[in-house]
């Protein structure tokens, strides 16, 4: 079979341009941010203003007299259609609107729908809430023994078997506590001959997809279609189902472009509030947030981290141990997988025998916190790589020298037990010393007596999310061409194209003349999520065992109609056969869910943690302004092993796009709050990294490496470039201006605090 | 000067005339309307509302050939004007210079911001159509990509300007 000839083998590591670019430079590509239906009503969420309490009267009587008004509605109102109104990925402790207490400043209290979103809006203005305020607790490190308690007892989903044992437990803003051990750290810290221990802070900030969250819901006889700006319409579907007490199969999720995701879009977010609304009015309900209410849905966990490690005479790491505490905010989200999924990668790519974490998932009365872009890493290698590089400049070691005495090498047990294999952790070290060209030592020197020259480098690394499921199809046209249907939702990562490729790849045809059907979960089977840089690898398995089982079932239809196994033949030619005219069609079906060993409860020890490690890192040179504080980076150089890459071009984009968004996460954004208020809720007062933000130089360098597991030899990259970002560029200011910044982000007044204490250390004032 | 009959007794509606990407139109506009609710009224979404504050670009178009944020454009304001949107560009779907330069050098991933982008590098191209990288950054500085895609869009409007048509009507390129 074969339909472009010249074309065949030549799909896979091919840079395809984006299947959808011509409809997104045209402006004409869909989101659910364009979506409007006939008789569609408007809803403005009237929010919590206090941080914790008691919910004493809501009166919503003027807003549901003003003219234009349709309806408003109370966490009362949505109890009449669902009994138990809480969801949540991991607990169920998020309620649909706000019934009897509030959490934090910004939880949702009531709802008006209105024809015209600009009267829904005044609208909402005209509700009045009473509370009985209560103590309330922000910080992660306080909320582990405070008085004040977010939620009167913990409701584990049960979805996950490993928080089962969490059921019930009260008096306690402890939603996971997560450990592991590994050799005897006691002993390490007994041989060492140096101990080093630091305690490192990363602050709460915000995804801010530009296309801010959004949902419509549109009511059916008995059934509901959801169409949402979601990372995961399968887990939606399943959600929704299950607050209404309905089979699956009555929900319908649609999914079409997003305006980015990073992880806020993830597992259940407006939707069940546009569903009990869309459901209680009768009416297609659109729940479409401005910017400023962005900052109250979803956010990346603040962290404190303490750091310990053992060091012999040679510059070895003999134990070390991790103490992380992440602050949830007032709903858990996925914030216990964060702890665990995360925290087993706590101690760093590092070779060291004797280990132990405690991770803990705090509630707190802030924003909630979940996934963005890392699961968790960046706020760890931050930590583990700012440790390292003060340990090594103490033993007058040089920092990549002692990475390279110290690093994971080839299938070397990592902390769980789980061997490091395809990590091309020193093959990413080499790399970024070469660029840097570290040893040679050309250290630029600035003709400016006011400036200072820095570099730094840091390395880090991620399991996958593990064990999830995939599903595909691939559904051949009687004339030959190919729809591929799956849930995987592309947020700009480019995965319509990659997928489209593998597709190209077995069927022998062009990526570009593969139809991507996007998610619909009518016709789109399961999908875990698009999350946690996973779908490279589970979803791009499913197609290809999709596009194997079309191939095969192709190849018995041809022997079926008589062709040998040497005939040349077209997939049209065989429908005309068998069915006599251009009908029929052909679909295949790929299932993933790679090998995965339940870590031992007691130990955290499992010999299959995950099915592939990602490996990343980043080297920086910057030029400090000594009178200021103020910094430039002058060179980024970004280098990750991400197996074989499918799409080398889309790839890279990735990369300099990840480690932009952390870059801004180390340099500036930071959420402010005040007693639980965000004060800088929108993008006049919260920056987000623009175009002269950009470094002088950005390269991207992928290392040679193959995923022998993956498909066609290729991992995850969506996250990758986050891991050293924040490191590198502290290591580089301790070695530009000799000062260590210990807490995110990196800002000038802090870089010049910094060297003004240390003047004045210096000269003993 | 009508009150609104549909909402806020307090808006002053009136009737506009505006050339939109060329053809002219006409539309009844509440005070308190901006040109996006105007356009996506009209079923264009290219110019999105973003941040609602100027901020963000992702609403830009342009207005007598001047770029402006639709989010902060009253719509009434445009009467008598000559609107340009992104909606605009593709003449029979063939798309114009700007956008192929930013396909070819993949400036985008979510796409969102790309319309603002777009029509930006247009109005930087008519007056610098030549512009250097510090030009580039600063023109385009009020144009926010949460994505970053920003490396490649430099490069884009570098491609974007040795494949412009020539002014005088010669083709170019990509034209
Ligand atoms: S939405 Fe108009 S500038 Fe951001
Ligand atoms: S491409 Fe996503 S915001 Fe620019």
């Amino acid at each position: 079979m074969n339909i472009r000839p010249e074309l065949t083998n030549h799909q896979i590591g091919r840079s395809v341009p984006r299947l959808e670019g011509p409809e997104k430079v045209s402006g004409r590509a869909s989101y659910v941010h364009n979506l409007k239906l006939p008789g569609m009503l408007y809803a403005k969420i009237f929010r919590s203003t206090v941080a914790h309490g008691r919910i004493l009267s809501i009166d919503v009587s003027a807003a549901r007299m003003m003219e234009g008004v349709e309806h408003v509605f109370t966490g009362e109102d949505v109890k009449t259609i669902v009994p138990n109104p809480y969801f949540g990925p991991a607990f169920h402790d998020q309620p649909v609107l706000a019934i009897d207490k509030v959490h934090f400043v910004g939880e949702p209290v009531a709802v008006v729908l209105a024809r015209d979103p600009y009267v829904a809006a005044e609208a909402a203005q005209l509700i009045t809430a009473e509370y009985e305020e209560l103590p309330a607790v922000f910080d992660e490190v306080e909320a582990m023994h405070s008085k004040a308690v977010v939620h009167e007892e913990l409701k584990p989903a049960g979805t996950f078997p490993d928080l089962k044992h969490l059921a019930g437990r009260k008096d306690t803003n402890i939603a996971l506590d997560y450990h592991l051990r590994r050799g005897d750290p006691v002993a390490g810290f007994a041989q060492a001959v140096h101990v080093f221990e630091h305690e490192f802070r990363t602050q709460q900030v915000m995804h801010v997809p530009l296309e801010p969250m959004v949902t419509l819901a549109e009511p059916h006889h008995n059934t509901i279609i959801i169409h949402t700006a979601s990372q995961s319409p399968s887990f939606v579907r399943i959600e929704i189902a299950r607050l209404l007490g309905w089979p699956e199969n009555r929900v319908q999720v649609k999914v079409p472009h997003l305006g980015g995701g990073f992880g806020a879009k993830l597992y259940i977010k407006l939707e069940a509030l546009a569903a009990c609304a869309a459901l209680l009015a009768g009416a297609p309900v659109k729940v479409m947030l401005p910017m400023e209410e962005q900052f109250y849905t979803i956010t990346k966990h603040a962290s404190t981290f303490r750091i310990k490690s053992g060091v012999d005479h040679e510059g070895r790491l003999l134990a070390r141990h991790c103490e992380v505490y992440w602050n949830g905010g007032a709903f858990a989200d996925i914030g216990p997988r964060v702890t665990q999924k995360s925290g087993f990668t706590a101690p760093g790519p590092y070779d060291i025998d004797n280990v132990s974490i405690d991770s803990y998932a705090l509630y707190t009365n802030r924003p909630p916190a979940g996934a963005l872009r890392g699961f968790g890493i960046p706020q760890l290698v931050w930590a583990y790589e700012s440790h390292t590089d003060i340990i090594a400049h103490e033993l007058g070691i040089d920092p990549i020298e002692f990475r390279r005495r110290n690093i994971l090498r080839d299938d070397r047990p990592q902390a769980t037990g789980t061997p490091m294999t395809d990590a091309a952790v020193d093959a990413v070290l080499e790399k970024i010393a070469e660029c840097m060209q570290w040893e040679s030592g050309s250290r630029r020197k600035s003709d400016d007596p006011t400036k200072r020259f820095g570099r730094g480098m840091a390395i880090g690394f991620k399991a996958s999310i593990s064990p999830t499921t995939s599903v595909a199809v691939v559904n051949v046209a009687a004339d030959g061409s190919v729809v591929l249907q799956l849930s995987t939702v592309d947020m700009g990562q480019g995965s319509d194209t990659a997928m489209a490729q593998i597709v190209a790849e077995i069927l022998e045809v062009a990526a570009e003349d593969v139809r991507i059907v996007h998610p619909d979960t009518d016709v789109t089977p399961y999908d875990m999520a698009t999350l946690g840089s996973r779908s490279t690898f589970h979803m791009g398995h499913a197609v290809r065992l999709a596009a194997e089982d079309a191939k095969r079932k192709l190849e018995e239809l041809a022997h079926a109609m008589g062709f040998t196994d040497h005939a040349v033949w077209q997939p049209r030619d065989l429908f005309r056969r068998k069915y006599g005219m251009q009908a029929g069609n052909v679909i295949g079906v790929g299932t993933f869910i790679p090998e995965y060993r339940s870590p031992d409860p007691e130990n955290g020890q499992s010999d299959k943690v995950t099915p592939f490690w990602m490996i990343g890192g980043t080297g920086v040179e910057l030029e400090v302004d000594v009178e200021t504080g103020h910094f430039r980076i002058l060179r980024m150089i970004n280098v990750a092993d991400l197996g074989t890459p499918l799409n080398p071009r889309i790839v890279e984009t990735q990369l300099s796009g990840a480690s932009m968004m952390q870059l801004g996460f180390t340099m500036f954004e930071e959420m402010r709050l005040d007693a639980g208020q965000v004060t800088n809720a929108s993008l006049a007062d919260y920056k987000i990294p623009g175009i002269q933000d950009v470094p002088d130089a950005i390269e991207n360098e992928i290392v040679a490496a193959h995923q022998s597991n993956g498909p066609f030899g290729a991992k995850g990259v969506g996250e990758t470039a986050t891991f050293g970002v924040s490191p590198a560029i502290a290591n580089a200011l301790f070695d530009a201006v000799g000062v260590r910044l210990t807490q995110l982000p990196l800002t000038p007044e802090a870089v010049f605090m910094a060297m003004r204490a240390k003047e004045g250390a210096a000269s003993g004032v | 000067m009508v009150c609104n009959d549909m909402n806020d007794k307090a808006a002053v509606v009136r009737r506009i005339r505006f050339r939109l990407n060329g053809r002219q139109r006409e539309a009844q506009v509440a005070s308190h309307e901006n040109l996006v609710d105007l356009l996506v009224r009209l079923d264009l979404f290219g110019a999105r509302e973003s941040c609602g504050q100027g901020l963000c670009g992702c609403c830009t178009v342009l207005v007598d050939d001047i770029a402006v944020s639709g989010c902060l454009t009253l719509a009434q304001l445009v009467d008598g004007c000559e609107v340009h949107t992104v909606e605009g560009l593709a003449e029979k779907g063939k798309l114009d210079f700007v956008q192929q330069a930013f396909i070819d050098e993949g400036a985008f991933q979510c796409g969102f911001c790309t319309p603002g982008f777009v029509m930006m590098t247009h109005e930087l191209l008519k007056r610098i159509p030549e512009p250097s990288e510090p030009e580039i950054r600063e023109y385009l500085s009020g144009n926010l990509c949460r994505c970053a895609a920003y490396p490649e869009i430099i490069r884009a409007v570098q491609t974007a300007a040795r494949n412009r048509p020539d002014p005088a009507g010669v083709a170019g390129e990509h034209a």
